[in-house]
This record gives C-alpha cells, structure tokens and sequence, in this order.
C-alpha cells in the first residue's frame, strides 16, 4: 500500500494557539445510531460507548463523534482506517448501515493552547456559541468556518480538532493562523 | 440574523448554517395531473407578507432537511419541527395564534 500523504504535509502554526495538522484515520458510519446492533459494533472497534447527540466519547487513540442523527465519525489510528472500515461493514453486513474509510477525504488540524484563546480564535470564523457555558469539553459541533463546512470537537479545556474536507485544508490553515496571529487576543472567553 | 434551532441535531443554527429551500407543504403532482394542477406545483408560490411555512437544510451541520414557521415581515420565528409531515403541527399553529391575532387560524392560504 502507498504510504498515506498529509494535505499539507504536517503544516504547523505557532501564535496564540498551535495549529498542527495531524494524521488521522477516520471512518464515516451512517445508519440508525439506536440500533443495538451498530451501538455493539463501534464498541467492539474503539472501546468508546455510542456518543449522545453533539457529543463525543474517547477510549486510547480511539473515539466517536456524532456528526448527525445517522452519522457517526470513527476516529482510530491514521494506518487501521481501511482495516477497520472493511471488519465494520462486515459485522455491520445485515444492519441498515454504511462505512466508508474517509481518511484522505479531510483534514484534521489539532489546536492547542490556552482555553480562551483557541475559543476566540474559532469564534473569529464562526458563528456556533463558543462561551464555556454553552461549548463544553466533549461538545462536538458541525458548523461553518468563514466560507467552509468543518466540525469542531473540543477535546479537553485548550484541546480541539477541527475536521474539513482535504480539498480546502490549505484554507483552513491559512484561516486559523490568521484567526490566531499573535497580537491578535481579544480576551473576552 | 436569522437563527434557527434545528429540530433533527437540536443545534440553534445561524442562518449562514442553512439552506433556505422555499415554501413548505407543497402537494408533489404526477403526470397524470392536469396542466393546471402541475403548474401550480411546479411553478406557482406563495409570497406573503406574514406567517410564511418554509423548508430548511441544515446545510453546513447536520444535513437534515426541516420546516420552520416564520413571519417574512419580522423575521419572528415560530418554531420549528420535522420535515416529515403534510402540514404544520397544532403546536405551532397555536403559537401563531397566540402571538399573531391578525391571522387566520389556519394561516397557509
């Protein structure tokens, strides 16, 4: 197998938060998510329970995000994407289900920083509610970054990801090295 | 800024989150209709100034598609439900009721 390629090839940004692209496997999922069936099968995968709605759970490097009411994202180790994709839709063969390996389909660019910071720096390109009361760890959200989709998951007090497709990963990039210029604090989360 | 709380993710969706997919509740018509009835379906809109039932997709969040009851004049919502029904719930009806006496009880004329 080729050796998997970054989008950026692991661009990293230092400024009032760090942004580093990072290689990560992921697995889209989508069927009935209260089917006990497909609850089983992720659990048996990552060892993370099935997340409640705009939630995610962690186990190890593994976890699962609620991206809709039939769509879970599997996050696991950059090189068990298609592994995993191809045992999934094969405990998954009789459900009313559909996995797909969508690792070189986006990019995923880890943030870190002070818990403020990387709020307002995300706040600066979106409109979703970023204040810690309404944005809480764990809180995963799909919403718009300036011109683009992308998916916020926030991962522990000054941790998140956020998830878009390869095609614009350049720009959002470009946008959150911007958003996060050193100079730039505007210190009201 | 409009902002709708979308009743398939629950998530408060700034309109910029959304696709507007015009007027709700429209009866789909098949080839066997007459001329005027497929015109009236594929064609012929409601523009009112008032209660006006509308079709959302949450475009850049969850991707489901929703209804929502809004006032064009205002932009006061009246709530939102699920796309998987032929007319507006009672319970945003009644809503629109209480809050618009200028209405008629059934406001989808």
């Amino acid at each position: 197998m080729s050796d998997p390629v970054l989008p950026l090839g692991g661009a990293r940004f230092d400024g009032l938060i760090a942004v580093e692209e990072v290689p990560q496997g992921m697995v889209a999922l989508r069927g009935s998510l209260d089917a006990e069936a497909v609850k089983a099968a992720v659990t048996e995968l990552t060892g993370a329970a099935m997340p409640d709605p705009l939630r995610a759970t962690r186990q190890g490097d593994h976890a699962l995000l609620w991206m809709a009411p039939d769509e879970l994202l599997i996050l696991l180790p950059r090189a068990d994407g298609p592994q995993a994709a191809r045992d999934l839709a094969d405990t998954l063969s009789g459900e009313h289900a559909l996995v797909t390996d969508v690792s070189d389909a986006r990019a995923v660019f880890a943030l870190s920083g002070d818990d403020g910071r990387l709020r307002e720096t995300l706040a600066k390109l979106t409109s979703a509610d970023l204040s810690p009361g309404a944005f809480a760890p764990g809180t995963v959200r799909r919403t718009r970054l300036a011109q683009i989709p992308a998916a916020l998951w926030l991962t522990e007090p000054g941790v998140a990801r956020v998830l878009c497709f390869r095609s614009v990963a350049r720009y959002a990039f470009d946008l959150l090295s911007e958003a996060g210029r050193e100079g730039s604090a505007v210190e009201v989360l | 800024m409009l902002i709708l709380t979308c009743p398939c993710c629950g998530v408060a969706a700034d309109e910029i989150e959304l696709a507007p997919g015009g007027q709700a509740h429209i009866a789909r018509r098949g080839p066997d209709s007459t001329d005027a009835a497929f015109e009236e379906y594929l064609f012929l809109r409601d523009n009112p100034r008032g209660v006006h039932f509308e079709r959302w997709r949450h475009a850049m969040g969850c991707g489901k598609w929703f209804h929502a009851a809004r006032c064009t004049a205002t932009n006061e919502v009246f709530g939102t439900y699920p796309a998987q029904t032929t007319e507006p719930p009672q319970e945003i009806r009644d809503r629109i009721a209480e809050r618009r006496t200028d209405q008629p009880k059934d406001s989808r004329a």
